[in-house]
């Protein structure tokens, strides 16, 4: 479809306005973290690195820090395993009741955090008797996060080619070789692509979280959330707040040109990652 | 008839004479979907026996069972009932990976994220041998296929008749009991396909393993089989030598399905021979008779018809004639004839002698 020149100036002028919407804030508490003003006026009134060393000097900071890479990691990795098990299961097998386990597994996404919060809460607390933890924390952000794995390997299945494992098998691999050997080299950058969306969404989540952390327990987010109304504190929740953009914007990028590329089954697709990126 | 008198026939028999076939399939069924709402049965009630060293053809068209029965010798697929037997042990039940049988896919299936060397070494690393020595094989393997010097190249580097033989190299260096090849040929083109032909029934006859290989493609079949099995919705319509399947068709369906068939029916039948039956005759068998006078001597049958086209195919043309008492038959005339249609619509006297009529069952 061809536009006119002034169709493609109002276009440009509004994808601008609304990019500069989304990034100015982002890019102001970015500024702000180095801001030699405590009050932030604007314009800056120096540069300054204080705050930073703030943070990193913090017990809080750096404590919290830990607990939400652990928390992200671990969720991963247990998304990891359930999202490939279960992809395989519905791509490569028919069973009864298949089309609505799929739907079952993708709804936590949709789900309200809130909602999703207060129910596990309900179930760790006064049905199981858990007492909250980390590792509640864990289980929960594993729900949604599966589904980003999920969605990444069985769109990868589609692609690939059944008749590969079933020439494994031919050739005198059992199930568990023929996985190793055929089918995980062919889902490793869905994988890959998959569990950093999964890390991504984990380590910045903070409603779920904060229905199933335990007392003592402190996460980036919820850290930020208890310090943001402390006046001597704002200046490090600025840095808080850059570090949390950094480690949730890297593996989404990442993730978004390992999912362009083809793995290389078949006729190699032309890269789109640059076009993506 | 003994078409098939190979090298590796006698050699794991274990009875003087009677060799146990390299499979043997009874009564075997495969239906898909769920019983009485959609059950479909794509293969019904076959029995089979591939004998040693024999190269078997499975044709027919496509839905008509072939593959399905292949990919149950695999075992990919799990039979509904009936057996499958390997050099006489039940493997009816058994996984891929048990079974001495290797597959050639029509699609060459190669794993796209290993080398060549690897691909072919596959099926020896998955069966624990030494690195070193699995290596050796695999390039030994495809130096037979002339494709040592690209060994270290990824499948998509290569050409499909190229693949072709890399799959070909992987099947046979695990030195399997039976290779099966699901229509290994079809992606490629005519002079490479013909190519192939000539070299996979070479190959197979120096290694005496038992080929069993699928088809839709007839003259595919009849070139290279010592028997072939004819598939039709799911049953085995005929087996038999190429010679049988194409001189001595058993049914109306094997008659048409191989090679071009002039099919006359039950009244013609009464009418010429007094006898109630179908039969068949090839357009090569049939002669046309330009002035309209039949052929009088005895042991020969004559009809009058107009021609209704012709068609040049090279190395002959065929004729089609509507008989005014029989069916539209086609003839193939080897003799020069006139170009253009000067030929279309003059009556003539189509002409076989008896003997060439194959008469089918009644069944058919």
């Amino acid at each position: 479809m061809r536009l006119s020149k002034s169709a493609k100036g109002i276009l440009g002028v509004i994808t601008g306005l609304v990019l500069l919407f989304i990034y100015v804030p982002l890019l102001l508490v970015v500024v702000n973290s180095f801001n030699a003003d405590r009050t932030f006026g604007w314009p800056p009134k120096g540069f300054t690195l204080e705050w930073w060393g703030r943070a990193f000097e913090s017990v809080g900071v750096r404590e919290a820090l830990v607990t939400s890479l652990w928390v992200a990691v671990v969720s991963t990795i247990i998304s990891l395993v359930l999202g490939t098990l279960l992809s395989l299961a519905l791509q490569r097998y028919k069973f009864f009741g298949r089309d609505v386990i799929n739907l079952l597994v993708i709804l936590p996404i949709a789900l309200p955090g809130i909602v999703t919060g207060i129910a596990l809460n309900n179930m760790f607390t006064t049905i199981l008797g858990v007492p909250l933890s980390m590792w509640t924390v864990v289980i929960a952000h594993a729900t949604f996060c599966m589904v980003t794995v999920f969605n990444n390997v069985i769109a990868r299945l589609r692609r690939t080619n059944e008749r590969l494992e079933e020439a494994s098998a031919d050739l005198g691999a059992g199930v568990f070789t023929t996985f190793w050997l055929v089918t995980f080299p062919q889902l490793r950058s869905a994988l890959l692509a998959g569990g950093l969306l999964a890390f991504a969404l984990s380590f910045d989540e903070i409603i779920v979280t904060t229905f199933t952390i335990g007392a003592g327990d402190t996460t980036l987010p919820i850290w930020i959330l208890q310090n943001l109304f402390r006046p001597n504190q704002a200046p490090v929740v600025n840095v808080v707040a850059v570090v949390l953009i950094i480690i949730s914007i890297v593996p989404i990028w990442l993730a978004q040109k390992l999912s362009a590329d083809s793995v290389g089954v078949g006729a190699p697709k032309p890269a789109k990652a640059k076009v993506a990126a | 008839m003994s078409a098939s008198t190979s090298p590796a026939a006698g050699s794991t028999a274990g009875d003087a004479g009677q060799a146990v076939p390299a499979i043997r399939l009874r009564n075997l069924t495969k239906s898909f979907g769920a019983k009485g709402f959609n059950e479909t049965k794509a293969v019904d009630g076959v029995d089979l026996d591939i004998r040693q060293g024999e190269f078997f053809s499975m044709l027919g068209p496509s839905g008509s069972g072939k593959t399905t029965v292949l990919r149950l010798i695999a075992g990919f697929e799990l039979p509904t009932s009936g057996t499958i037997e390997l050099e006489g042990h039940d493997v009816s039940g058994k996984a891929p990976f048990q079974r001495d049988v290797n597959t050639v896919f029509q699609d060459y299936a190669l794993f796209p994220h290993m080398s060549l060397v690897d691909n072919v070494a596959y099926g020896l690393r998955v069966r624990g041998m030494g690195k070193a020595e699995r290596r050796e094989r695999a390039v030994e393997a495809l130096e037979r296929v002339q494709l040592g010097k690209f060994m270290a190249r990824r499948p998509a580097q290569l050409s499909g008749g190229q693949r072709q033989r890399v799959a070909l190299a992987r099947a046979l260096v695990v030195e399997p009991k039976v290779l099966l090849l699901d229509e290994p040929l079809g992606a490629l083109d005519l002079k490479l396909r013909q190519q192939m032909q000539i070299e996979l029934k070479e190959l197979q006859r120096s290694l005496g393993i038992t080929f069993i290989f699928v088809t839709h493609d007839q003259e595919e079949a009849l070139t290279m089989s010592d028997r072939i099995g004819v598939f039709n919705n799911g049953k085995l319509a005929q087996i038999g030598t190429a010679h049988e399947i194409y001189q001595r068709p058993t049914g109306a369906f094997v008659a048409n399905f191989v090679g071009t068939s002039n099919l006359f029916g039950q009244d013609v039948a009464t009418r010429l021979y007094n006898r109630g039956s179908q039969f068949v005759l090839r357009p090569e068998r049939l002669t046309v008779h330009w002035e309209g006078q039949g052929a009088t001597h005895d042991g020969a049958t004559s009809l009058r018809g107009a021609v209704t086209s012709l068609v040049y195919v090279g190395h002959a043309t065929q004729v089609r004639v509507a008989l005014e008492d029989g069916p539209a038959v086609v003839v193939l005339v080897d003799n020069d004839l006139p170009e253009g249609d000067a030929l279309v619509g003059r009556n003539v006297a189509v002409s076989w002698a008896d003997h060439d009529a194959v008469w089918l069952p009644d069944a058919a």
